[in-house]
């Protein structure tokens, strides 16, 4: 089976890299070849300046990779699981001691050291297994859908422990079906149906609306504003946002908004709000799949 | 190999942190051995005896607690009258009948044999006439049949040597001695079957299930994203199940010996080589299922199937190889408890060294050199 063609992007040093896609779209897929755990049927890929195919081992010593699950060792406690990925990428014990105290550090682990991992709260574990994952100071990280399952509180405590990372160098790669952490990347590639739909940083990806405006409608029924807008030449397509309407005007509609209010008004609909608005990534998400088909 | 101590020792601490397993391990072998060895038993004690005494001499009473002396025995009812008083009979043979018949006894499975002594036993055997006693026996379980046949043949014969002048011994006689286990008892048969028959169902589940267990919790994946070969994990893993398996056949060989007076007559060292080599292919073998399975559930009904079966049906265990059917001869070459078998048998009941099982041994090795082959292949092809 072919999950891809044509994925051609890289990424610079200290970048936070996401990879958006709604399920299946092949994002794990991508970070399993570039780690080194399925083989491309053609093509290939360096990661920190490696060859994947010639030197999987290589790869593996420089990245850190962190997956959905948090595969920690549940019966191990949070010592112990430190003790064993620290072994399986070969720490010396002095080193092992001092990440250690890091990684302990870093997740707010203090106290909770002789706990099993299947007896801490997801955000706890989450941060261990971040920790686990950096133990070796890998230059590169992966992150595969990190933040699932896991409250809103934790998940932005350990989106700080990402920028910090970042900040101090680290290359991140992260995969997310969630649009508000998709904010926190410096660049974006979307994929969808295993191919690359869009690359770039947010404000780049926005350009897709270059020339057509986006009218955000708060109406008292958003169902009945979307099929009289619907209707309208001057409207390309609509989309439900929240508990408003956002409608995509079609190219040199710009200034259509006070008609079109005008005309839902006369239609026996009352407009609360009704003004043009910056493309939210949503916007730029739903856009790039439809064009991509 | 600093990695590969990693995986060990997170896998003694796995172990250990899950005293469910480490108990399942080391001690159900034990209470299994306990289970089979008093339910597996084919000798044939406290057979219930009648006796119908026609003759009431010094001569049918001697022969009579031959008999129950022999310990084989037990004399629970007389038929026809006179005699000592029946032992067991209940309310509804008095209403029936005076005394037990033959017939009555044997219906109601109240007696397996019954010892008719003619009259005029003792003045024969005065006289040096040659004579009979006729033995009934119930034959609806033939093998325990034959069994107390040859009981009763023994008792007879030694009771009949007894009064025979030493003149007039029969030229040619069978002196039969059965070496190793003189009594003939079936446990010390069985035991080193049981031993081999519990150390590979322990071994290939332990490992089969250990690292499906990462598959299916995922964190198999993140130690494939390690920069570690399949070798070290698959090493790593092996040790702890290595160690904990020999402990565990270990104890089971002591329980033998104090509880089942299996006997210990040849080396340890070499019995330590044999049993090394076939865990060894165990555990090779547990591999092999790991890197088919899937699921845990699918591991551990593959593992028993290929432990379990072939380990008592066609190693020698029970049913003897050789009065197999040629294919299933065959077959058998390639279950490595049957080369164990020989050895430990070998070695513990005879004493005996490499002379004697040195291809067996060798066959061990093969066996475990193979399926590891196999099952390094596989994992190797699966992590890449």
């Amino acid at each position: 089976m072919r999950a891809f063609d044509e994925l051609t992007f890289s990424v610079r040093q200290g970048e936070i890299f996401g990879f958006l896609g709604s399920n299946g779209a092949g994002k794990s897929t991508t970070i399993r070849m570039l780690c080194g755990l399925l083989k491309p049927t053609s093509g290939a890929a360096t990661v920190g300046g490696i060859d994947v195919g010639r030197n999987p081992e290589g790869v593996k010593r420089r990245i850190g990779y962190m997956s959905q699950r948090f595969s920690l060792y549940e019966h191990l406690t949070v010592t112990q699981n430190i003790t064993f990925f620290g072994g399986l990428y070969g720490l010396d014990r002095a080193r092992l001691d001092v990440r250690r105290r890091f990684v302990i550090e870093m997740a707010g682990l203090h106290g909770r050291e002789q706990l099993r991992a299947a007896d801490l709260a997801g955000g706890w574990r989450q941060r261990l297994a971040l920790g686990c994952a950096i133990l070796h100071e890998p230059p590169i990280l992966f992150l595969d859908e990190p933040t699932g399952g896991v409250d809103p509180l934790s998940r932005r405590e350990f989106w700080r422990l990402i920028d910090q990372l970042s900040a101090s160098g680290t290359t991140v790669l992260v995969t997310t079906h969630y649009l508000d952490e998709a904010e926190h990347c410096h660049r974006l590639a979307i994929i969808h149906a295993g191919r690359l739909a869009a690359l770039g940083t947010t404000d780049e990806l926005k350009e897709v609306f270059a020339g057509r405006a986006i009218i955000e409608v708060q109406a008292a029924n958003p169902v009945e504003a979307m099929r009289l807008l619907d209707g309208m030449p001057e409207v390309e397509k609509t989309s439900v946002f929240g508990t408003a309407v956002h409608a995509v005007l079609k190219a040199n509609q710009v200034d259509a908004t006070p008609t079109l209010k005008g005309r839902l008004e006369s239609a026996g609909l009352p407009v609360i709000a009704m003004a043009p608005v910056r493309p939210s990534l949503e916007d730029v998400f739903l856009e790039v799949v439809e064009q991509a088909g | 190999m600093r990695k590969m101590l990693a995986v060990a020792r997170k896998e003694f601490r796995q172990i250990a942190r899950d005293t469910r397993t480490l108990m399942i391990l080391l001690f159900v072998p034990a209470s299994f051995l306990l289970l089979y060895g008093y339910a597996l038993n084919f000798d044939i004690r406290h057979v219930h005896l009648a006796v119908e005494d026609r003759d009431h001499s010094a001569e049918s009473r001697s022969l009579i607690s031959a008999f129950v002396n022999s310990g084989y025995f037990d004399l629970v009812a007389t038929v026809g009258a006179g005699g000592a008083p029946p032992a067991r009979t209940t309310v509804i043979d008095r209403l029936l009948s005076d005394a037990p018949t033959t017939i009555g006894l044997m219906d109601r499975n109240d007696v397996r044999v019954v010892l008719v002594i003619p009259p005029g036993l003792g003045r024969a055997v005065q006289t040096s006439r040659p004579t009979s006693v006729q033995v009934l026996l119930n034959g609806d379980n033939a093998n325990t049949a034959t069994t107390v046949m040859g009981y009763a043949l023994t008792i007879v014969r030694s009771e009949s040597a007894r009064y025979l002048p030493a003149a007039a011994v029969p030229l040619i006689s069978v002196e039969p001695r059965v070496w190793y286990n003189p009594e003939l008892r079936s446990t010390l048969f069985l035991v080193p079957g049981l031993i081999a028959y519990i150390a590979m169902i322990t071994a290939v589940v332990s490992t089969a299930l250990s690292v499906v267990r990462e598959k299916e919790r995922g964190t198999m994946e993140q130690v494939r994203m390690a920069p570690l070969g399949a070798a070290s994990f698959v090493v790593g893993k092996t040790i702890p199940y290595f160690l904990v398996s020999l402990a565990s056949a270990l104890v089971i060989i002591a329980a033998a010996m104090t509880l089942f007076g299996m006997p210990m007559r040849g080396s340890w060292a070499l019995l330590f080589v044999a049993l090394s080599l076939f865990l060894v292919g165990a555990l090779g073998l547990g591999l092999l299922i790991s890197s088919v399975a899937d699921t845990q559930q699918v591991a551990f009904q593959m593992a028993l199937l290929v432990s379990f079966l072939p380990t008592l049906m066609l190693s020698g265990f029970i049913f003897p190889i050789s009065s197999m059917p040629r294919f299933l001869q065959v077959v058998t070459y390639a279950v490595p408890a049957r080369y164990f078998l020989i050895a430990l048998r070998g070695v513990v009941l005879k004493g005996a060294g490499l002379e004697a099982f040195g291809i067996e041994l060798i066959a061990l090795a093969v066996f475990a050199v193979v399926v590891l082959v196999l099952a390094s292949a596989r994992l190797c092809r699966q992590w890449v």
